[in-house]
């Protein structure tokens, strides 16, 4: 090339270029210079806690360590609820080679069906951050943990992790006293303290399980681990202990349990029994009942729409919910209120013809035994359960006082100390009727609630706990579940207990109790046959509560009738009588008279709490009752 | 030839004894054509580099082994370099520069693809590298060569002889796509050219136009491109995705503090939270093991380095020389800024390594080529007469 024509270069000049040139770039070098110190600066002094923090919780993970959940006795030491290990398969997908061959190894090793695997594709998949396990299948069987540890060695990245899981031995018959736990709902999560509960998955849904979760649950440990980016964890770098929950001994019975589950016999009602002088509840069985341990790990849609659409209500908890006219049950209570009030004496008497009529009213209020009982006193209206007897006591109270008074045995009341979600029933009153229909009191609706009937409506455990004061000398004790929470015993005394019911002579508790003794041992007795062969003092009543009202003068025949349309049968009783063990409440739904389908089962009740080596089998109870169904006798 | 004639001229200074009449004697460092001061510090930088690189890597000592015998080959390569007179540079810039384009073209029509860009030239076994890594050298090294032919401050045709000389490598880089490389070849040839004496009118010119080109380059921008941009303008957006990287460097940086955690304790690094933590994000490491003195400390020996090369480049006695060692030490500073920046989140993220310290062979070689080229100029320069 070439030399230019006018390219004299001027070394002089170039060099004085490139020096001012190149002093510019020391320049331009130490402004950027100087901007990397300063942001370096910045990050470094200015903002360092804040990004020390950053590290800081990238690194470290604090992982949650649940608490095992607190078991459940009876009150003999039974287990009632356990933790039981079940095994889940899990697999971390950064571990396997080779997925598909892997899930497809699975699905055979555990002999399921091919569809599986796209299922297992799907779940393998379900996870929020890397080497994560996702949850394949749980539960595994025996042979399937046995299968897949023989073949371990082909499985990287799969585990079989135990996880407690709750576990209910006798379900059917505990569900509803019980409760259940469940896996923990959106719901629930919001009400729920998160440090407590962040690595519990499942929690307390209703009964016993719910109103002891506190309790039951325990508390949560923490384990602060060092993880890397991939969220494997490295090493541990410290730990707090969860602590366990607290066992619970209930107050319940098992075996009486049992008996009561086994003596209603699938029939739709309920028996609840309670020890008198301390409340504690002996049996509390809702019938049918369920199984429980469904509930725990999910129950399928269609399994819980079958129990749903029951027409027989398994998951309706009758003992605490169930509303039922008392029918007759009541009569030693409205006994007591006109005792109490001065209404009656144990020695009064009235006349029956077989009906009531009100002042001015030519409508006859009548009493079951058409042709009337003549002469009744106290005792006897009790024994032969007599209408008339009642519907004049309850005139002569009157709402208010009967509904002061029965109030203070619990009725239109929730009367437990612990027992998740009962229910009030209802007491009517003035006060309520007006709020509820806008409509004043009629004197004839007395008369209804002074037999039981009408809107008076009572759950079993009220009944049962009412029944428990009366034999208990008119001493109220709050009824209960829990015996002792840990090693510590729940305090005999709880608050808020009604005031005790208070008699102008002692003596007239026992003339009641000789009325409901008559019921099962005199010779005029309702429940005279149930009373056969007693080896102790017992007290009872029977009650029938009428599913739909009758016109007047009607008679009906209950085999007749649609078998959902028949009486509920009731029946409440105690003993021995002098030192009160048990107060039983039972009802069974459309079974007919009261004084012949539920007394028996009372009596099994107490003959098997009473005397503990001769308690009669289920089996032979029933026999006694179908021999006795021919009879419709009394209510 | 005009190369000849130039040599020759050069040629022509007398060489004289610098002060006492004398003649000076060479020192041992002359007669091997290195500057001690330069190559010293840039051992203690590659030493520093390989202790930050065994805590980076993972304590993995073979990654460090691999990176010292790639320093040693690299450095092998910068003392021969240095043994060329700087002319031999001037005689093959031609030559260099037609042989990169040649390249570049090849990449286009045969190239490897790796990381979605054409980059890779491999032949079989033998050797794969990337020509755009050559053209760091090649273009500023043919831009320095042909405006030594004319007379500076350069005229408005010769600008344009040069623009050519540098648009077409970086065109052909960019559209690989390759767009980190290619603007730092075209910075380390546009160094040269303004080093020569650019009017200040033109720069503005070129600014302006550059500005108003911005919305067209973004409009050319691959996806990932673009990505990079937007993840640096805010990293939150995307946390997990394309702002991982920048937030996890901030933040091993900002929790180092004054002092740092400690070599070998910095839990973003060494839990593999910082990603490319030996390559490209290696600085990360050090702020947080080491604090913000080690920061200041690496920072303090590049400016160092970058002084003594302004130094030996002004010392050069020919316009070729001085440009040339002009670019090259100014384009190690655009690394060092370009890389610390886009680390601590005021530059985007682009694929610049940290000069000698990163993990990696073909930069090391690239750099130690141009400080070979930078010590021949200054070594081979005769005494000039004051």
């Amino acid at each position: 090339m070439p030399q230019r024509r006018d390219t004299l270069k001027n070394p002089e000049q170039e060099l004085r270029i490139f020096r001012v040139r190149a002093l510019l770039a020391v320049l331009v070098v130490i402004v950027l210079t100087s901007l990397l110190v300063g942001r370096l600066g910045y990050l470094q002094i200015v903002q360092h806690d804040l990004y020390s923090t950053r590290s800081e919780k990238n690194r470290v993970r604090v992982e949650p360590l649940p608490p095992n959940r607190g078991l459940i006795y009876d009150r003999n030491g039974a287990l009632l609820a356990e933790n039981r290990p079940t095994y889940n398969l899990t697999l971390v997908r950064e571990r396997v080679d080779d997925l598909d061959d892997t899930l497809a190894l699975l699905v055979d090793l555990l002999e399921l069906p091919e569809e599986e695997i796209e299922a297992f594709q799907v779940r393998s998949r379900q996870r929020q951050r890397p080497f994560q396990p996702a949850l394949l299948m749980s539960d595994l069987s025996e042979e399937q943990i046995a299968r897949l540890a023989v073949n371990r060695h082909l499985l990287p990245g799969v585990e079989v992790e135990a996880q407690l899981l709750r576990y209910y031995p006798d379900a059917e018959v505990m569900a509803h006293a019980l409760g259940y736990v469940g896996r923990i709902n959106a719901e629930e999560l919001q009400d729920l303290d998160p440090g407590r509960y962040a690595g519990t998955h499942f929690i307390g849904k209703t009964g016993v399980e719910r109103f002891y979760e506190t309790e039951l649950h325990g508390e949560a440990g923490l384990r602060k681990v060092e993880t890397n980016a991939r969220g494997r964890v490295l090493r541990e770098l410290g730990r707090t202990d969860p602590v366990p929950g607290a066992n619970l001994t209930l107050t319940l019975d098992r075996s009486l349990q049992m008996l009561a589950y086994e003596l209603l016999d699938g029939r739709r009602g309920s028996i609840v029994a309670i020890v008198p002088n301390t409340g504690e509840i002996l049996a509390m069985v809702s019938t049918p009942g369920f199984d429980s341990n469904q509930f725990v790990t999910g129950i399928d849609v269609a399994s819980y729409r079958a129990l749903q659409e029951d027409i027989d209500l398994p998951l309706f908890n009758r003992a605490i919910r169930g509303h039922y006219p008392p029918g007759s049950t009541i009569k030693p209570f409205l006994a007591l209120a006109g005792l109490v009030e001065g209404v009656i004496t144990p020695d009064s008497t009235i006349n029956d013809p077989g009906f009531y009529q009100l002042p001015n009213d030519s409508r006859r209020y009548r009493n079951w035994l058409r042709w009337g009982h003549g002469r009744v006193d106290m005792e006897r209206s009790i024994a032969v359960s007599n209408n008339t007897y009642y519907y004049t006591l309850a005139h002569d109270l009157g709402i208010d006082k009967l509904h002061e008074r029965m109030s203070n045995f619990g009725f239109g009341q929730r009367v437990a100390h612990d027992v998740q979600g009962e229910s009030t029933g209802l007491m009517p009153s003035r006060d309520w009727k007006r709020a509820r229909f806008n409509q004043p009191w009629y004197p004839g609706e007395t008369l209804s609630v002074g037999i039981g009937q009408g809107y008076w409506q009572v759950t079993p455990l009220q009944l049962a706990s009412a029944t428990a004061a009366l034999a208990n000398r008119g001493h109220w004790v709050k009824p209960r579940l829990a015996l002792r929470i840990g090693e510590e015993p729940v305090p005999a005394e709880l608050p808020d207990t009604l005031p005790d019911i208070q008699l102008a002579n002692d003596n007239w508790w026992d003339r009641v109790y000789s009325g409901m003794e008559k019921v099962l041992s005199g010779s005029e007795g309702t429940a005279r046959r149930t009373g056969v062969g007693l080896e102790y003092r017992m007290g009872g009543k029977s009650g029938t509560a009428q599913v739909f009202s009758l016109g007047q003068d009607q008679r009906y025949n209950a085999e007749e009738l649609e078998e959902r349309l028949r009486d509920h049968a009731l029946f409440m009783a105690f003993a021995p009588i002098e030192e009160p063990k048990i107060a039983v409440s039972v009802i069974v739904e459309n079974a007919g008279g009261g004084s012949t389908h539920a007394a028996h089962l009372a009596r099994a009740m107490t003959d098997a709490w009473l005397l503990e080596d001769e308690a009669p089998e289920a089996e032979e109870v029933k026999e006694v009752l179908e021999e006795d169904t021919a009879n419709v006798e009394g209510n | 030839m005009p190369w000849q004639l130039i040599t020759r001229s050069l040629r022509r200074y007398p060489v004289r004894p610098p002060d006492s009449g004398i003649a000076r004697r060479k020192s041992i460092w002359e007669r091997i054509h290195l500057d001690p001061w330069l190559l010293g510090m840039l051992l203690v930088l590659m030493g520093g580099g390989l202790v930050v690189l065994y805590s980076a890597s993972g304590q993995r000592i073979d990654t460090v082994i691999a990176q010292a015998i790639r320093f040693g080959i690299a450095l092998s390569g910068m003392v021969i370099i240095a043994q060329f007179s700087p002319s031999t540079f001037l005689r093959w810039a031609p030559l260099a520069y037609g042989a990169g384009l040649a390249m570049l073209l090849a990449v286009e029509v045969v190239g490897d693809v790796g990381m979605g860009a054409k980059r890779w030239l491999e032949i079989p076994g033998v050797i794969r590298f990337q020509p755009s890594e050559m053209m760091k050298l090649a273009v500023p090294l043919m831009v320095a060569a042909y405006l030594n032919r004319c007379q500076l401050p350069p005229r408005l045709r010769d600008i344009v002889v040069c623009a050519v000389i540098i648009g077409v490598p970086v065109v052909l880089t960019a559209i690989q796509p390759d767009l980190g490389t290619s603007l730092l070849v075209a910075s380390a040839a546009v160094i040269v050219v303004l080093l020569a004496g650019l009017s200040w009118k033109l720069i503005g010119l070129v600014a302006a136009l550059g500005a108003a080109g911005l919305p067209v380059l973004w409009m050319n921008m691959h996806n990932y491109q673009r990505q990079r941009v937007l993840t640096f303008l805010d990293p939150d957006s995307d946390p997990l995705g394309s702002g991982w990287n920048i937030i996890q460097s901030t933040t091993a940086i900002g929790s180092g503090g004054l002092w740092g955690k400690g070599w070998l304790e910095g839990t973003q690094s060494q839990l593999e939270f910082l990603p490319e933590r030996h390559t490209d994000f290696i600085i990360a490491v050090l702020g947080e093991e080491f604090g913000l003195v080690g920061m200041l400390l690496l920072l303090t020996l590049y400016i160092m380095i970058v002084g003594r090369g302004l130094w030996l480049a002004s010392s050069s006695q020919d316009t070729f020389g001085r440009l040339f060692a002009g670019s090259i030490i100014l384009t190690f500073f655009i690394y060092v800024f370009v890389n610390v920046g886009m680390v601590s989140g005021i530059l985007p993220v682009v694929g610049v390594p940290l000069p000698l310290v990163s993990y990696g062979g073909t930069s090391s070689v690239t750099l130690l080529a141009g400080f070979g080229i930078l010590m021949s100029i200054h070594a081979h320069r005769r005494l000039l007469p004051r």
